[in-house]
């Protein structure tokens, strides 16, 4: 229990938790001091924007209310007509800075310079002057860079460092020359960069973004192509926060309902791709362990964590299941399969792919994920970006009723396929399968709870067949290179470990909507603290609901292998299921 | 082989030695004559390696090695007046030496006792030569304690250094305990010598009051203001003081370790470091158990890259990390969280090189000296249009009016003095009507400026106040780095709305949007420099505000500086019909007939480069 001290604000005096930032205090106090560099309520760049500062007394200067800690009979004025003019004059002289290009800034709604900008009253022409020489980055298939947004409070840089530990993005240039960008200023593609997108989570503008395939859509559907579309787990449990559902709201029917009235010829959920990942994988460990082939098993189906071992730890490379992700197995399943049985060109299909992840608009672009050169899926989307697509239909979220994925020879799912959204999620269901693969029997109860929650490594062991098994779980790269350090040590005890490349897995994916409280005004106060529990305990609700919660039990799996793929791991599904990686992936190519 | 000196005894003995042997060279008791050469920055620009390698060279030559001997000294610090040369034990000073008057000074003076007169200093007003160093105008008003050993003793030979006294202030500290070293820095009033001026001793204090096994000390010698140069002379002269004040902060607050931060345009300070540390370690007084007692020191050295930024305690804590230099929000202060977060003191080289001195003297002999705000004495880099322009080492106390008139010797060309900017790109200016100010940190900050580092550049009625705001302006956007916003584009938007006004596009709403952002900019930015960006703006906008506005109405700069308000015209009496600016104009405006008709200049096509005033020799051209 930390100290309770008194700090007075505007001379009132109020009793708080020592060890906090005026910001993350006058908060709990019920005043929001706006700041552009802090996010996550304590998180900060280390104060550099300038636009919290408050007056506080006998301190030199004013302060920045993030990163200055409290102390007791401390007395702080935000409204010292100083500071009130100091904060705005930090927002009027960002905005001379700024290029407003609003209309057609795919930040919307979402903008904190805007919000900003209003509540501190800014002048929009108060400073006039030049610009900074401005960067646009379009080059990777992930995220685009628009320095010209760019505000330089340095989240992304925090950020970057925060989840993945590998600070791809940093501060380039002196003065007013300084921009914010890889190293060199260089393209996303031409640094190790693994394209997760938290960075994009954080920008307060339009500066760092996903990189939008919206265009490719619309193309698809103007060439009369057979438009497939196919939803993540982690999209539905967060994509009604785009139209004002509460967090935490399950939102798959309306969902369906609105990908119906977009004119998808289907509607599927990757979860029956996840139901093949699954069968796959575990198929693939239990082979592994009895070829005593040298453990631990890695997953695979997150792309920016297939980036990150490529990039950092190349040597492991053979510790990764070389099964595809789940959207890529199902795009490759409907192109053949599915194409063959309704006789339908493949060449003819476009796969698009709704997902919470924008490494995934890298992911289709690897070689190995295409089968006899048809790509396995054509455009990603990310969950934004089809919020984006949704609201510009005109489509009425509100009235929409709940519908039903298709379920069209493929298309049935497992609630071990939903789990896949959430950390822990595949290494829960494919111990599900893994356990029937061993003993031929079924693991009682179904749900394997160590695996969940969002702690940096989670382990467990499991007897199965009289035998120890030890799994571990990890998300963000910057929890998961312990793991992976201990691998090339030689001391991982693991048998199977699953990583995903986003903290706290898909739910929290680099394309999911933006949480921020300041344009969250229903939600609860600590919201930041919660969203990933309650985005997750959608998708735990949903498992619980389904009728069949294994995956190698799914009746469309059972067909799809009994009608096509033969066995399990066979060498049929190898050629559309499982990929290959690249050990030599060089981390700062020439720049051309 | 080196002899290890790890007892007192040892040391004693060995300073004993050295400084009879300093004594003996310098009052000619060991029958010997020695010339030593200046080896400052400065000086070795203008040759003076090769003045001595050709006064040993002709030791050489006439069999003199064991009569005569030569060699490499600090900085003189009258950097106007080099290279120097000075022969002991006369005590001659030759100034401005070049490499062919060498051998006219080693037959004349070394051969035949002779001094040579034309190569003494002469003094400007009575055009008397001056034999003697301290009876120079320059320096008989100074003060050198910080310089002393400046331009006597050898910085690259240990033996001298000790000869100086080094080491004894050491020596008495380790019979100290901490708290007695950090109160009697605190009873001396240092404070520090970089900029901010806090007190040395309250610094150390913070820092002692941490419990932690490992703390730094870093020594900021990462000198960046426009013309100054006392941190480089100071390690050029003398590193062995520095070390030693350095290696007395690590006994006061409790570390092992210290680390210099010294900028790589400082090459001949930091290979001159290096040696002394290398020899120190040698010979066992820097290391483990050093003078056999508990106390623990190595010393490690970094070079920065050249960004001012890191001069800022914070910034130059991440750049010694291998990060960006970009400063960190305050608290925590480095003296609890610092350099790889532990608790760490940053003292700039000055301030360090005080501190044997205190020791070695006492707290109250050394606050004897100054006033009553500031104790000590100050270095200052004199610059600009003053006529002695130098290193100047005076006491707190000394007015600006001694520094500029007195030690400067008045400004160049007996023009009229206008304004001294202290405390380079963070200082301001200050006028005709502060001259009679005290240099101490309280009455600079009083009359509008600050003690700074120790930039003194003087300006004459030559500068335009808004043009001179603006120069300091484009240096701190240059060197801003990039971190907070009112820094960042804030002093862009004030270099900008200068320029329109130098260019005659101001307004008078220029003159308070310049004041309200200059404001916001001093109280908003995250670091000291970023506070002090706009300082130059502040204190011409206050004192030179009708200056401004003239720019602004009249579009006028009545000091003739700010080209697009300016036009050279020829007075056609005082022409002479001559053709020489016509000759010498780039661009081809003026037109005249030789010997016939007065020349005129085309206003029009005039690119305003000053050629045709500084090549007419009866001063027909002229600004308006």
């Amino acid at each position: 229990m930390s100290k309770k001290i008194t700090i007075y604000i505007e001379n009132r005096p109020y009793e708080v938790d020592d060890g906090q930032t005026i910001l993350q205090a006058a908060k709990k106090c019920g005043f929001n001091i706006p700041s552009l560099c802090t996010w996550r309520d304590g998180k900060c760049s280390l104060a550099s924007c300038r636009v919290c500062l408050v007056h506080v007394d006998g301190a030199r200067g004013l302060v920045p209310s993030c990163a200055y800690p409290i102390n007791d009979g401390m007395h702080i004025l935000i409204n010292d007509p100083q500071a009130v003019t100091a904060r705005r004059t930090s927002v009027e002289l960002l905005l001379s800075n700024h290029y407003f290009d609003c209309k057609s800034c795919n930040k919307e709604g979402h903008c904190e310079l805007l919000e900003v900008a209003h509540i501190v009253g800014a002048r929009p022409e108060q400073y006039i002057g030049a610009k900074t020489d401005t960067t646009l980055d379009e080059v990777a298939p992930g995220i685009i860079r628009d320095t010209s947004k760019c505000i330089l409070c340095g989240r992304c840089i925090e950020a970057c460092k925060d989840a993945q530990g590998i600070s791809i993005l940093g501060f380039e240039n002196r003065g007013f020359k300084t921009v914010v960008g890889p190293v060199q200023n260089r393209s996303f593609s031409e640094v190790p960069c693994i394209q997760c997108g938290q960075c994009t989570l954080v920008c307060p503008t339009g500066a760092l973004m996903e990189h939008s395939s919206i265009d490719k859509l619309d193309k698809a559907f103007a060439d009369k192509k057979l438009v497939i579309v196919q939803t993540a787990p982690a999209v539905r449990a967060a994509i009604g926060e785009e139209f004002g559902e509460k967090i935490g709201t399950t939102s798959t029917g309306k969902m369906v309902a609105a990908l119906h009235r977009l004119g998808f010829y289907r509607v599927f959920d990757v979860n029956f791709g996840a139901d093949e990942t699954i069968v796959e994988e575990a198929t693939e460990l239990v082979k592994r362990i009895k070829d005593k082939v040298p453990g631990p098993m890695l997953t695979s189906c997150s792309p920016g964590w297939v980036n990150y071992i490529e990039y950092y730890y190349p040597e492991l490379i053979s510790h990764l299941s070389s099964c595809k992700s789940p959207h890529t197995m199902m795009g490759a399943t409907i192109k053949s399969y599915y194409a063959q049985k309704h006789n339908i060109d493949p060449k003819n299909i476009c796969v698009v792919s709704v997902m919470p992840c924008t490494a995934k608009k890298f992911e289709i672009t690897r070689d190995g994920e295409a089968v006899d050169g048809n790509p396995d899926v054509d455009i990603v989307l990310t969950t934004r970006e089809i919020a984006r697509v949704i609201k510009r239909s005109g489509i009425n979220w509100k009235s929409l009723p709940d519908e039903q994925f298709d379920d069209d020879l493929i298309g049935d799912y497992t609630g071990a396929g939903v789990i896949f959204g959430v950390t822990g999620g595949v290494m829960e269901a494919a111990i599900r399968s893994a356990y029937y693969f061993i003993t031929g029997k079924e693991l009682e109860p179904v749900e394997f709870k160590p695996v969940r929650g969002f702690a940096a490594i989670k382990s467990a062991t499991v007897n199965i067949a009289g035998h120890d098994y030890n799994f571990a779980v990890s998300s963000g790269m910057a929890n998961a290179h312990k793991l992976l350090d201990e691998i090339k040590e030689g001391k991982s005890k693991y048998d199977f470990i699953e990583i995903m490349g986003c903290p706290g897995g898909c739910i929290n994916g680099g394309g999911q909507p933006y949480v921020n409280p300041a344009f969250l005004p229903n939600e609860d106060p600590d919201i930041l603290d919660t969203y990933k529990e309650k985005r997750a305990a959608v998708l735990y609700r949903e498992d619980e609901g389904r009728p069949i919660r294994r995956s190698h039990l799914n009746p469309d799996i059972i067909r799809l292998y009994k009608d096509f793929f033969g066995e399990f791991g066979s060498e049929k599904a190898h050629k559309y299921l499982h990929t290959h990686y690249n050990a030599n992936r060089e981390k700062f190519p020439k720049i051309k | 082989m080196v002899e290890l000196i790890k007892s007192e005894a040892l040391l004693d003995k060995k300073i004993a030695t050295c400084v009879d042997k300093l004594d003996k060279k310098f009052s000619g008791q060991d029958g010997m004559r020695h010339i030593v050469v200046c080896g400052g920055t400065g000086c070795l620009s203008s040759e003076s390696k090769e003045i001595l390698e050709e006064l040993e060279r002709l030791i050489k030559e006439h069999n003199l090695e064991d009569k005569v001997s030569a060699n490499v000294v600090g900085c003189f610090g009258f950097c106007s007046q080099g290279p120097f040369v000075k022969i002991y034990p006369e005590d001659t000073l030759y100034h401005a030496v070049k490499v062919s008057d060498v051998a006219k000074i080693f037959d004349e003076d070394i051969i035949n006792h002779k001094v040579v007169t034309e190569l003494l200093y002469e003094d400007p007003n009575t055009h008397e030569r001056i034999q003697k160093q301290d009876d120079i105008n320059f320096y008989a008003k100074q003060k050198r304690i910080v310089l002393h050993g400046s331009g006597t003793i050898n910085p690259e030979n240990l033996d001298e250094a000790f000869g100086n006294h080094s080491f004894e202030a050491l020596k008495k500290v380790l019979h100290m305990t901490q708290q007695a070293v950090v109160d009697e820095v605190l009873a001396s009033g240092l404070r520090g010598r970089g900029g901010a001026g806090f007190p040395t001793g309250k610094k150390w204090q913070f820092a002692l009051n941490q419990v932690n096994e490992q703390k730094y000390v870093v020594c900021n010698g990462d000198e960046g203001d426009p013309g100054a140069f006392m941190d480089r002379s100071i390690l050029e002269a003398n590193p062995v003081n520095v070390i030693e004040g350095m290696m007395i902060a690590g006994y006061a607050i409790g570390a092992r370790d210290g680390y210099f931060y010294v900028r790589a345009e400082y090459p001949i300070a930091v290979i001159r470091l290096k040696k002394a540390i290398k020899e120190l370690e040698e010979v066992g007084l820097l290391g483990d158990n050093i003078l056999g007692t508990k106390f623990s020191f190595r010393v490690h050295l970094r070079l920065g890259a050249g960004a001012f930024v890191c001069g800022e305690e914070t910034a130059l804590l991440n750049s010694i990390e291998g990060k960006r230099g970009m400063p960190r929000p305050r608290p925590p202060f480095p003296a609890v969280k610092g350099l790889w977060d532990k608790p760490t003191i940053i003292n700039n080289v000055e301030t360090l090189a005080n501190v044997a001195y205190i020791i070695n003297h006492g707290a109250s002999e050394y606050s004897k000296i100054g006033d009553a705000d500031s104790k000590g004495t100050k270095i200052f880099a004199l610059g600009g249009k003053v006529k002695n322009v130098g290193l100047v080492e005076v006491p707190m106390g000394t007015t600006l009016r001694t520094l500029i008139f007195d030690i400067g010797g008045g400004i160049v060309n007996d023009k009229k003095f206008q304004a001294i900017q202290t405390g380079g790109p963070s200082g301001g200016c200050l006028t005709e009507a502060d001259l009679d100010t005290p240099i101490d940190y309280g009455s600079l900050i009083a009359a509008g400026s600050m003690m700074g580092s120790g930039g003194a550049i003087v300006m004459d009625e030559d500068n335009c106040m808004v043009d001179v705001a603006k120069f300091y302006l484009e240096f701190i956007c240059d060197e801003s780095c990039g971190k907070c916003t009112p820094c960042r584009i804030g002093t862009k938007r004030l270099l900008e709305v200068l320029t329109r006004i130098t260019n005659g596009n101001g307004s008078m709403e220029d003159l308070d949007l310049l004041k309200s952002l200059a404001s916001t900019i001093k109280t908003g930015a995250l670091c000291g420099l970023g506070q002090t960006a706009a300082n130059p703006v502040l204190s011409t906008l206050a004192k030179f505000y009708p200056v401004y506005v003239e720019h602004v109405t009249d579009k006028k700069c009545r000091n003739g500086v700010c080209k697009k308000l300016i036009t050279y015209n020829i007075d056609p009496n005082k022409c002479k019909k001559c053709s020489m600016c016509a000759r010498n104009c780039p661009v081809g405006c003026i037109s005249g007939v030789v010997g016939k008709e007065a020349f005129k200049i085309d206003t029009k096509k005039c690119i305003k480069c000053g050629t045709c005033m500084a090549v007419c020799r009866f001063g027909a051209v002229y600004k308006k």
